[in-house]
């Protein structure tokens, strides 16, 4: 089915009885060409283009939950493209064109919303730092805009600019960036998939991983033994079990984020605003809350939740940068499951197992990247070669020291970014 | 979230700082190979379930400790000074 | 209407109030909601989508439509629940998401057009033509959407947050709560009893049984005035618990201004509370269930509990002619209460076909309401027996779906709750949190004497586990009447049957979702919007769930609840961020010099959490420039003061302190003698550069380790690691003395003249050659002194206890302005270390290996270090990194911008001819021109070579000359002259 707005006048003078399921519930066959493992934004998006790209639809997308009940169906929806080094600057610049194409590609509303987003900074050294980062967005061909005090004041006029304890000397503009619906953007890759004959296998958990002389041969799962040509882990939080399962150890560790939401508010916040000093970042839903999140917790957990020190310090840098917000009531608050990876830059590779691939290391970034990702993992799964914006993902840049992609300066050691 | 210096008794984890998993004290020789400084730097188990991590006690007695604790139900089993364990 | 003879209302003081602009009155004690009740104002608010008129569902937090916005200006609360707004003298509310009146709201034409507004419409369509979603849907739907509006001024009102510490949380104050609290209380156990309303006692105040032979509020008060006495009990009223975390850690909310118009002066209106408790009962009672059918959300229809506790907490009746509906006993208790107060019933409609019968009115057993009218408020409703649907006149209908024991809290921590059949309703399922118990309704409780029970033996259990003995407490007698529930969710029929009624959700859109495969609970809450609202479901999420269990053939405990996330109730961003308004939001450290950099008009500039001078302006400078050029030539011509004291100082002691250094710097400490200082560089176990800085040895066991302004805590907690983690063995111990002393640059030829006047020795080069280091008498104070440079001149830096810093900074400003000298700030201190290449974070940025800033050859072939080992992957250390170079400009652009990147003369800007970046640029007085400090690709390799510095934000391209980054006096005769 077609979705439109004259399909959904035409449901609705019919008594909305013609709607139809948005992709199947087949049950799993006993072999596929290729077993992708999580459900998430990222392995839908390469289930899609696999399908769409590669023309390969004997493909699986097994969840052991729900599809896009990730950190995809658990995040603060900020899409972007105003990455610096090289190896995540081209890749998430690929990602933001796919973005920006989405609602045409899948037939679904993701509301991609290119509101714009402004890094915010505080002293002449960070707006050095800003001024290379949005030089290099540029010169990668995607746009940047160095705002000064005023200008940024005119922009954003509720940000405290009287007392604030790192004043504001100005902003990173970065025109296209801003949110999406989150779910939707699962769904829509879902939807998109199942339409060339992929099937999404829900409430269907990898057990065991079958490996014979180093190649890959199927997956053991909660409901039965798979057979597969290729297998791709994309388990986000979960990839350090579901690697263990084929007798690998990852540089990952696995973090809670967590963020939050406040009740419905008339618009007051229109684009996507980043305090880094106070580990900051808010926008507002359509629907009208204030979605804001900030650092992580900083111990390792899969838990799914948090606690407070980070709750109460995530707030405090709101009301410290924008004391506007005050009277707004947090509605509810989450809790994802991050990969972590020591350089705060993602793993996209084969592995040393033939047919195995590797698709983790988001850290808290992933959900901007899940076009992007699907597309050059589907690349890679497909034909073997890294896709051409995507070479810089590889696994044994930690071994060798080679290309690593330390965007926040902190270092290539766990438990800094 | 509440955590046990063994010098201190229980804090409140806003007192401490987190390092990660303990197999940070287990320095390989400088000569033992490439294999040894990857598994010591960058490889993880990052179990869901039981874990040893390494936390200081920096806003209290400057202590390092090895933490065990649940990754998935966040239960805290047990704490040792790291000198200790070391020893 | 008020009903006279009910409520617990003070009747001796009516309080005037406004909503709407309309003034009304009502008596202390009501809230806005039982108010507008008692004046007949059935309408009080506008859904989300269909912008449908709604009047109260309940009596309680969990209220979805009557959201009203409380006050004006910076002062206004959006979104309160007139529910839990007690009303005081002049309190102004008005309603929201209305346009222009909540009678009138264009809005509601939305509700025309709802059959193409169902259950994920807007994912299928606003997708043509493609620009237009950000240009006119997205900015359509966001105005059209929100409930309340935020002022736009910044927030005026106080908030605090503080910490509690107890043995025993009890959480609600209702039967339950109240006698957990008393038995541990008695047993002498620290006790914290909380409650989210206004006075304690939960459903005891809203129903007319008896506890122990007296009212159930009488025994309340009764209970809690004994527990007032005691001095282990803290009583928390108008407190929520808002969320349990790991350890016994509470998040908690108590609202000490909302309801009153005399806040004592400097009272917050709201404080966030942590409580830490080592054990907790949850008492936290039950929130009763609509029932779903066609137009069930008109004004006057609500639940059977708000109508009774309408009726005997505040003495209004919700209606002049009350009819009621549901499944469960409650429906005759609720008829009961409405005719003893008079108020006349119209029908009692009962689903179960074998309710019971009462002689005082008629029950219509096996029925069900159908639908209702009434645009504004309800009119009439229709039941729908065996014999064929009725019309029924009533302005009010009192239903219940069952109640659901709030297990909210329970699920904190990942539990899930479990299915009973015996109540149709979820329960905690034990041991979610540890540490809690559950107790009265909120464990499916539902007699009061069962609550009393389950009161006590939660304390019990609590108090075997703190160690303590519970005296031995009789049961108090009280009702324990049947509850009889037969399951009553959706009453089938055509038409709009809401659950959620603030989103707007009806049956159908669930069963929609359904249809769409959207069949896990957590894809229908999500497409459908179902319990999203800012009752987060409390008020329709079992409903819906069963709906869609029903819709795929599934048993609701299968079918599953989706996650139920803190806060229990929403709650202020002020109040859990209270305390970092402004520049209260990070600690401010200060040197002792501070006083005196203002006192001089310095602008001081943030490092880290410290402030520094920025530059000392002179009579006749209008620039920072002019300025910094003048204190630039004052240090390279004469001698200039700067307060250093930021440095990170670690105090490093211990027999085994050289061989510790050995192992944390790159290069050699145990050879370095005793009154001499050198440069260290410390990495990181992954081989980059983590800081780095001077350090002196003051004796044979006793080092002065200085650390970069923004790296002292980092590098203290390293030493620390490093030493109990890895080299326990070693025996030495570090102290943070950064406070300690006040450290001051005396920098510049004439520097020597001046300290030698100072101090009870004079200065040589014999005794005191470059990076010589020791004690030395100041003007009498024992101090230090270092002769280091930063500037690349003749320099020192002298240090003394901090009480005297103050002191010897004024000194040291006045003799160096007597010799043509004075004061630099941090402007000047970056172009004196620019021109002589050294570097700062701006270099040191993390990234950076010692062999990119030149300095492969200080990482020590003679032992080990931390990061040594991964700073020899072939990967830090290899050809085509990007290296540290100088820069000058050398075309007719004679700009240069940290920030900009470097291309090729000849190469277009883009990313892939990327070479480099500049990180520090400066105005040079001494050189007369921009200096640059860059990385580059292979850059030492290219001294000569013309490169391209391309600024595309700043439209700036320049031509440079890459040099080597020591720009003056490369030889370093100044430092040693």
């Amino acid at each position: 089915m077609r979705f439109s707005g004259l399909r959904v006048l035409k449901e609705g003078l019919t008594g909305n009885k013609g709607w139809t399921p948005h992709w199947r519930d087949p049950e799993p066959k006993s072999e596929y060409d290729i077993v992708i493992i999580g459900g998430g934004g990222h392995g839908l998006s390469t289930a899609f283009y696999l399908a769409k790209e590669h023309g390969l639809t004997n493909v699986a997308v097994l969840e052991k939950g729900y599809i896009g009940g990730g950190n995809v169906g658990r995040n603060t929806t900020v899409v972007r493209a105003n990455y610096f080094l090289p190896g995540n600057s081209e890749f998430y610049s690929h990602s933001l064109k796919l973005w920006e194409g989405l609602e045409e590609e899948l037939n679904y509303n993701v509301m991609h919303s290119q509101r714009g987003l402004i890094n915010l900074f505080h002293s002449d050294g960070q707006r050095d730092d800003a001024a290379r980062r949005g030089n290099m967005m540029i010169s990668q061909g995607d746009d940047a805009i160095l705002l000064g005090r005023d200008e940024l004041r005119e922009m954003l006029p509720y940000l405290n600019y009287d007392d604030l304890r790192f004043p504001l000397y100005g902003g990173l503009y970065h025109p296209r960036g801003g949110t999406a619906r989150h779910d939707a953007v699962a769904w829509g890759y879902a939807r998109g998939a199942d339409q060339r004959g992929v099937d999404m296998i829900q409430n269907c958990e990898v057990t065991g991983i079958d490996i014979e002389n180093g190649v890959v041969r199927g997956v053991q799962t909660s409901r039965g033994p798979i057979r597969a040509k290729k297998v791709a882990m994309v388990a986000a939080g979960r990839s350090g079990q579901v690697a263990a399962m084929a007798g690998m150890r990852l540089p990952i560790e696995s973090h809670i984020l967590q963020a939050f939401v406040t009740e419905g508010l008339k618009p007051c916040i229109d684009h996507v605003v980043t305090f880094g000093m106070g580990h900051f970042y808010i926008s507002q839903s359509d629907k009208g809350g204030l979605v804001f999140g900030g650092d992580l917790d900083f111990y390792a957990s899969y838990a799914a939740r948090g606690n407070l020190p980070t709750v109460e310090s995530v707030m405090e840098a709101g009301m410290a940068l924008m004391p506007m917000i005050g009277k707004a009531q947090v509605l509810r608050s989450w809790g994802g499951i991050m990969d972590m990876s020591p350089d705060g830059s993602p793993i996209i590779d084969k592995t040393d197992i033939e047919g195995l691939y590797l698709n983790c290391g988001w850290n808290y970034g992933g959900f901007k990247a899940v076009p992007g990702s699907g597309n050059v993992f589907a690349h890679l799964i497909a034909t073997d070669r890294y896709h051409e914006n995507a070479t810089g993902f590889q696994l044994d840049r930690f071994r060798t020291g080679r290309g690593i992609i330390d965007e926040e300066g902190k270092g290539s050691q766990h438990n800094l970014h | 979230m509440r955590i046990t210096c063994p010098y201190c008794g229980e804090r409140d984890r806003r007192e401490f700082y987190y390092r990660g998993a303990a197999v940070d004290l287990e320095r390989p020789a400088p000569d033992a190979g490439e294999d040894a400084w990857n598994d010591f730097v960058y490889l993880r188990d990052n179990p869901a379930g039981v874990t040893r991590e390494l936390w200081c006690h920096e806003g209290g007695c400057g202590a390092w400790i090895v933490v065990t604790r649940n990754t998935v139900t966040h239960e805290i089993l047990g704490s040792q000074l790291a000198s200790e364990v070391k020893r | 209407m008020r009903i006279e003879g009910k409520g617990l209302i003070d009747r001796s003081e009516t309080v005037p109030f406004v909503f709407d602009g309309v003034r009304y009155t009502g008596f202390r004690g009501d809230t806005l909601a039982s108010a507008l009740l008692a004046n007949e104002q059935r309408l009080m608010g506008r859904s989300f989508k269909y912008h449908r008129p709604r009047g109260v569902l309940t009596a309680g937090s969990e209220e979805p439509n009557a959201l009203v916005t409380v006050g004006e200006g910076a002062a206004q609360n959006p979104n309160v629940r007139a529910t839990m707004q007690e009303i005081y003298p002049e309190l102004s509310a008005r309603s929201q998401n209305r346009w222009p009146s909540l009678n009138f709201d264009l809005m509601s034409i939305n509700d025309l057009a709802a059959p193409f507004l169902g259950a994920g419409f807007y994912y299928k369509t606003f997708m043509w033509p493609k620009s237009f979603w950000e240009k006119l849907y997205e900015p359509v739907i966001r105005r059209a959407a929100g409930l309340g509006a935020l002022s736009g001024a910044d927030n005026v009102d106080k908030y605090e947050s503080a910490y509690a510490f107890c043995d025993l949380l009890v959480i609600g104050a209702g039967p339950a709560g109240l006698m957990a609290a008393l038995v541990a209380a008695r047993a002498g156990a620290d006790v914290i009893l909380a409650d989210e309303n206004a006075r304690m006692g939960g459903r005891l105040l809203s129903e007319t049984y008896a506890v122990d032979g007296k009212p159930g509020h009488v025994w309340a008060d009764e209970v809690l005035s004994q527990l007032e006495a005691m001095e282990n009990v803290r009583l928390m009223t108008r407190t929520t618990i808002a969320g349990a975390y790991d350890q016994g850690t509470f998040a908690a909310l108590e609202r000490f201004g909302h309801h009153t118009e005399h806040r004592p002066s400097g009272a917050p209106l709201e404080t966030y509370w942590r409580i830490v408790a080592k054990r907790s009962v949850l008492a936290a009672g039950a929130l009763e269930r609509p029932v779903a059918f066609r137009d069930n959300d008109r004004p006057g229809i609500m639940t059977a509990g708000a109508v009774r506790a309408y009726l005997n907490r505040w003495g209004v009746s919700p209606g002049r002619n009350v009819s009621i509906f549901g499944n469960t006993d409650d429906i005759h208790r609720t008829a009961r209460d409405l005719l003893d107060a008079g108020v006349h019933v119209a029908a009692v409609i009962d689903s179960r076909h074998d309710a019971p019968l009462s002689n005082e009115y008629e029950v219509l057993r096996g029925a069900q309401v159908c639908g209702s009218t009434g645009r504004k408020g309800l009119e009439a409703i229709t039941v729908r027996r065996a014999s064929g649907e009725e019309r029924i006149h009533t302005d009010c209908l009192a239903m219940t779906g069952g109640w659901n024991p709030s297990v909210h809290l329970t699920c904190h921590m990942n539990g899930r709750p479990t299915w009973n059949r015996d109540i149709e309703a979820f329960v905690p399922t034990p041991g979610a949190i540890p540490g809690m118990i559950t107790a009265g309704a909120c464990n499916g409780s539902f007699s009061t004497v069962s609550c009393l029970r389950d009161g006590i033996e939660a304390a019990k259990s609590s108090l075997a586990e703190l160690g303590l003995k519970a005296p031995k407490t009789p049961v108090p007698d009280a009702e324990d009447d049947p509850y009889n529930i037969s399951q009553l969710w959706a009453v089938p029929g055509t038409g709009r049957a809401w659950l959620d009624f603030q989103n707007d959700v009806t049956v159908k859109d669930v069963k929609q979702a359904a249809t769409e495969n959207f069949r896990s609970v957590e894809h229908m809450k999500r497409y459908t919007t179902q319990g999203m609202a800012t009752d987060q479901g409390k008020n329709s999420n079992v409903a819906a769930l069963a709906v869609l269990a029903d819709a795929t053939g599934r048993g609701i405990p299968e079918t599953g609840t989706t996650t139920f996330r803190p806060p229990y109730s929403p709650i202020a961003i002020a109040a859990l961020g209270a305390g970092a308004e402004g520049s209260a939001f990070k600690p401010q450290r200060f040197t002792t010099s501070h006083p005196a950099s203002l006192k001089r008009n310095a602008p001081m500039i943030e490092a880290g959490l410290w402030y520094r001078p920025s530059y000392f302006s002179k009579d006749g400078e209008t620039t920072w420039r002019q300025s910094c050029d003048r204190e630039v030539n004052m240090v390279r011509q004469a001698v200039g003061i700067c307060d250093v004291s930021t440095l990170g100082k670690i105090d490093i002691q211990g027999p085994d302190a050289g061989a510790f250094l050995d192992f944390v710097y790159t290069n050699m400490f145990s050879t370095l003698k005793v009154g001499r200082t050198r440069y260290g560089l410390m990495l990181r176990e992954d081989g980059y550069v983590m800081d780095d800085g001077t350090t002196a040895r003051l004796g044979e066991t006793h080092y002065l380790m200085t650390t970069t302004t923004a790296a002292a805590g980092e590098v203290m907690k390293h030493l620390e690691f490093v030493h109990q983690g890895l080299r326990p063995d070693l025996d030495v111990t570090f102290t943070s003395v950064t406070e300690h002393w006040a450290q001051f640059a005396v920098a510049g030829p004439k520097s020597r003249e001046l300290l030698s006047a100072l101090l009870d020795t004079p200065l040589d080069d014999e005794n005191w050659p470059f990076m010589a280091c020791g004690p030395v008498s100041v003007l009498g104070v024992q101090g230090r002194l270092f002769r280091i440079s930063f500037s690349g001149e003749h320099a020192y830096e002298i240090a003394v206890p901090a009480r005297y810093g103050a002191n010897l900074f004024d000194i040291l400003t006045e003799r160096a302005e007597a010799l043509g000298g004075g004061l630099y700030g941090m402007e000047a201190l970056n172009v004196l270390r620019i021109e002589k290449g050294f570097i700062t974070h701006a270099e040191i940025h993390g990234r950076t290996t010692a062999y990119d800033i030149g300095m492969g050859r200080m990482v020590s072939q003679k032992k080990d270090c931390i990061g040594k080992t991964m700073s020899e992957r072939p990967g830090l250390e290899e050809a085509g990194r990007e290296r540290l170079v100088g820069l000058k400009p050398i075309g007719e652009s004679k700009e240069l911008l940290a920030g900009a990147h470097l291309y090729n003369e000849e190469a277009e800007p883009v990313r892939t001819n990327d070479q480099g970046y500049l990180t520090s640029v400066c105005y040079s007085p001494t050189m007369e021109t921009m200096l640059g400090l860059a990385f580059l690709a292979d850059g030492p390799d290219r001294y000569g070579e013309i490169v391209k510095m391309v600024d595309h934000l700043r439209d700036v391209t320049t031509l440079c000359e890459v040099v080597n980054p020591v720009f003056f006096d490369p030889e370093g005769g100044r430092v040693r002259g």
